[in-house]
């Protein structure tokens, strides 16, 4: 009895621990994860613990300080270059690091073996569109420069420093939560991060999207909703800028060729997914014709997927060689964006196509060679292998080709063996991105911009400039493929069996859009078509291009006098909506109203007296956004075929289409096989949906607005309003809700300056004084990464309200004074 | 009762020590070894076991939350189907550790016999 006893507690005992210390399903392993010794408890941070500190780092070769301000935002003081980076990767780990490996394992393809088998077409996906593959090209051919191995090898060093320095207490709370180690930092991970940018940008192609379109529709209706060029163009570089090439082969350039190689007869049923309309970024530049002080003033704010940690990092690196401010991405070294004693710049999506589908043609079952000009090339098999946590490791035997990898075939994707698509990307080709921003960092002038740019391969990116001295410049960079204009290779799905739609070669960096000290005295872009129909080399750009931010941002910075920094601020957060000023008039006047209840003809007159600014507590673009959605559904529903993937013309087209054509088949629904709808009919029909929808929401009319903007954060109180409704989230990067920003209140959406919509927004906005030699910034979020800290998201609030805080532009150390928090200096 | 309140201290105080370095379970271990020495009755052995990590996980957790603002404790208990409320979080924190001590501590009591 005795020994029954005591196996039977033995055995609780051992079963509780074993339990305890397990991870189980979805959550985490409870006494690891609340024992207060080691669990997520050391992650609360006590914020009313700063002081100075000291360490001793092995491997760097001075003594760096680094002074943190008000906002935590870190200041390194290093005495040569490679101790500045080793710094950046250092400080960037301390308080980044979960970030850097969750985002460098999403571009690797890794993110199963810390998620398990669900995640596992996701990591497919990553790999077959080539990440890795355009990763270790780059960190091969950045290898090759000395000084910029040197100064990536400091980074990752310096990451593995503080790495080195971590005990399981001191994990960030996710390890904890998802239960896994940080692995060691290498030069490949900094190459993954900057590839996972490139894909985030590089997603707006819609080539199979086109061809599926002309094949079911023709050419006719195709040029009609896609077309190249709209007349209402404000291109970056203005109309009837007169082009120099430097291209002195001209059949390279490659007009007219007549060789119809496109494949527009048949229809592809996988895309890439991408969001519906493109959210973008604005920059702009006034020269100081303009401005109050004499000098420029640049501003930039870069439209993305808003989460927690945030995008970037912002930091002060200074070394003998320079000293710059800005944002920074966690895991590269450099700063991306921002200014330094100076120059300063910006950068926008440019939106090129810098993608390519070829359509495979394999010799036989076992896809051991396709077909290339009437020869059989041997294709180049390599087995992916995917860890996946808790079960066996997954492979997937993926084909390389001269294009590159083919994406979709039988094995994902496509049921159709026949329907192999190769992709071709900029990204895959050996590029030093780096090095561009490095020669920014310390660039002093025009030329050193231009110079910097010239390494810039992929994604494009229209980078925004402004020196001390008075220059403002803005230049679309990248490497962009010469392509056949006859043809219109890139546009389409091209065929894989000729070389006739192969890239022709390149256009030189000097022949991409420019634009210098314009006459008009600003510069700016907007994610709109970089020029007019007139400039030499043909590139498909339809559909990517936004057609409302440019034209509000023009008008404002050219009727604007003695612009300064107010000015540039209230601009940046402008909530006004230029798509409902002209698509409400529309929509009214084709609303037939002998129908509408009481209620609903309310909703007309709000709309009619509505003055198309997104405010917050608006009730009018809350209307608009519903009727304009549902519109759209039932207006483009022939492209909502999931067999046969196409794009929804943009915005502007479907304004005009609507003001111009009275009678097109478009209007009719299809899975309406016995009626034939009228654009009145399917108008009408949207509107209705208004209530509805609103209904669905839980939407409750308030008669006075709310004084008190702290109610939003309940998530209980019903949506009243525009910023209610459309209910902002920076979403944790574990989509985890307690670590979200939830409810944040502001107005905006795309198509608007202030692009913020439910995920996405201005992720950073900067405003560079060059008359001062100051800069204003704020971005949704914090400096720190740890949930458990006050500075995680500690500037939302004022991002939302429109608000900025000074940058602490350290000239030298010891500037900050009472703005510091703490001094860390570090020794080797 | 001498014998109740040692233990408690000792289980407590080893675990304290030894926490920083090893793996939570230490915690049994130590546990064990105070059930085997305090010979006390049954109950006492697991209910003196339980106490000890009780108040050392909930009283150093607590302790840490505080000087958080209990804005992480706040986070986590609404991540887990505590409602937000950070007492729940504590209480899980301090029983679940106990259970462990507890029967590890009776475990050891038991096997003196």
């Amino acid at each position: 009895m005795k020994y029954l006893k005591f196996t039977t507690s033995l055995l609780v005992t051992l079963a509780l621990i074993a339990l305890l210390n397990s991870k189980l399903g979805p959550a985490p392993p409870f006494a690891r994860f609340l024992n207060p010794f080691q669990g997520f408890w050391q992650n609360a941070e006590n914020s009313g613990a700063w002081k100075d500190d000291e360490a001793k780092v092995p491997g760097l070769k001075d003594e760096v300080k680094v002074y943190f301000d008000e906002r935590l935002v870190p200041h390194v003081f290093a005495r040569n270059d490679q101790d500045m980076y080793f710094m950046q990767g250092y400080i960037t780990a301390k308080y980044r690091l979960w970030q850097m490996e969750i985002q460098t394992a999403n571009a690797a393809g890794r993110i199963s073996e810390i998620i398990g088998e669900r995640t596992i077409d996701v990591d497919r996906m990553q790999r077959r569109i080539g990440m890795g593959y355009g990763a270790e090209t780059a960190q091969t051919y950045i290898a090759k420069d000395p000084e910029s191995k040197k100064l990536i090898d400091a980074y990752c060093d310096g990451v593995n420093a503080y790495i080195k320095t971590l005990k399981p207490k001191d994990y960030p709370i996710e390890y904890k939560l998802l239960d896994y180690q940080p692995e060691p930092w290498t030069a490949l991970k900094v190459a993954l991060l900057l590839k996972n940018m490139a894909n985030m940008l590089s997603v707006f192609e819609y080539d199979i999207e086109n061809t599926n379109f002309v094949a079911k529709y023709g050419q006719q209706d195709f040029k009609a909703l896609y077309p190249d060029f709209i007349d209402a163009e404000d291109p970056i570089v203005p109309k009837g800028t007169v082009w120099q090439t430097h291209n002195t082969n001209n059949q390279e350039m490659a007009v007219n060729t007549g060789n119809a190689s496109k494949l527009t007869a048949e229809t592809f049923p996988c895309i890439i997914s991408k969001p519906d309309e493109i959210t973008g970024s604005n920059n702009w530049a006034v020269s100081g014709s303009k401005t109050k002080s004499g000098k420029p003033i640049l501003c930039n704010d870069p439209h993305l997927r808003l989460s927690l940690p945030s995008i970037w990092y912002e930091m002060q690196l200074v070394s003998p060689n320079m000293n710059v401010y800005g944002a920074t991405l966690p895991g590269s070294p450099a700063v991306i964006i921002g200014f330094n004693d100076s120059i300063s710049w910006g950068v926008t999506n440019g939106g090129r196509d810098v993608r390519d589908w070829y359509k495979v043609k394999f010799k036989d079952a076992s896809r051991s060679e396709y077909e290339y000009n009437g020869q059989w090339l041997k294709a180049e098999k390599k087995v992916e292998v995917y860890k996946v946590k808790g079960k066996a490791d997954f492979l997937d035997t993926v084909i390389y080709t001269r294009y590159g990898i083919v994406v979709f075939d039988q094995n994902f994707g496509t049921a159709d063996s026949k329907k192999n698509l190769a992709m071709r990307w900029t990204a895959h080709l050996p590029s030093n991105e780096f090095k561009t921003f490095y020669q920014l960092n310390c660039g002093k002038n025009y030329d050193d911009y231009i110079n910097a740019l010239k390494n810039y391969t992929c994604p494009a990116q229209n980078f925004v400039f402004a020196s001390r001295s008075g220059d403002i410049a803005i230049k679309e960079q990248g490497r962009f493929p010469l392509r056949d204009k006859a043809t219109e290779q890139g546009k389409y799905v091209s065929d894989g069996t000729t070389d006739k739609d192969e890239w022709k070669g390149f256009i030189p960096s000097e022949d991409n859009p420019t634009s210098k000290n314009p006459e008009r005295g600003f510069v700016s872009s907007a994610n709109q078509h970089p020029t007019d129909s007139t400039y030499p080399y043909y590139y498909p750009g339809l559909g990517v291009y936004e057609n409302y931010r440019n034209r509000r941002i023009n008008k404002i910075l050219t009727e604007g006098k003695e612009i300064d920094v107010d000015f540039m601020k209230k601009m940046q957060t402008d909530n006004y909506n230029l798509l409902a000023a002209e698509a409400v008039p529309v929509l009214i006047s084709l609303l037939n109203k002998s129908s509408l209840t009481d209620s609903e003809k309310k909703i007309v007159e709000t709309l009619s007296k509505w003055d198309y600014f997104n405010n917050p507590h608006e009730v009018a673009p809350i209307y608009f956004d519903i009727w304009w959605n549902e519109l759209r559904k039932l207006l483009w529903d022939e492209m909502a075929d999931k067999n046969v993937p196409m794009k929804q013309p943009n915005f502007y087209v479907t304004v005009q289409f609507l003001k111009n054509d009275s009678t097109s088949k478009f209007y009719d629904i299809v899975a309406t096989a016995d009626k034939k709808e009228t654009r009145g009919d399917i108008v009408l029909m949207a509107f209705k949906r208004i209530e509805d929808t609103l209904r669905k929401k839980d939407f409750t009319e308030v008669n006075e607005p709310y004084d008190n903007d702290e109610n939003y954060t309940k998530d209980d109180l019903k949506p009243h309003d525009w910023a209610g409704y459309k209910d902002t989230k920076i979403s944790h990067l574990a989509m985890l809700d307690p670590f979200s920003s939830l409810h944040v209140n502001n107005g905006g959406n795309i198509g608007i300056i202030n692009a913020t919509n439910t995920t996405n927004g201005p992720s950073w906005r900067m405003i560079v004084d060059e008359g001062a030699m100051k800069a204003y910034v704020v971005y949704p979020g914090g400096e720190s990464g740890n949930p458990g800290s006050a500075y995680y998201d500690n500037m939302v609030k004022s991002w939302a309200d429109g608000q900025y805080f000074e940058a602490n532009f350290m000239k030298e150390a010891n500037d900050l004074a009472g703005k510091k928090l703490f001094v860390s200096t570090f020794r080797p | 009762m001498k014998n109740f309140l040692l233990s408690v201290l000792v289980i407590a105080l080893f675990s304290a020590v030894l926490q920083p370095f090893l793996p939570w379970y230490i915690i049994a271990v130590v546990a064990f070894i105070a059930g085997y020495v305090f010979k006390q009755p049954a109950l006492a052995a697991f209910g003196s076991g339980f106490l000890a990590i009780f108040l050392l996980w909930l009283g150093y957790a607590a302790v840490l939350s505080h000087a958080n603002n209990d804005l992480l404790a706040h986070k986590v208990a609404t991540l887990l189907p505590l409602h937000g409320s950070v007492i729940g979080l504590l209480l899980l924190t301090g029983i679940l550790g106990g259970l462990v001590s507890g029967f590890a501590s009776l475990t050891g009591r038991l096997a003196g016999n």
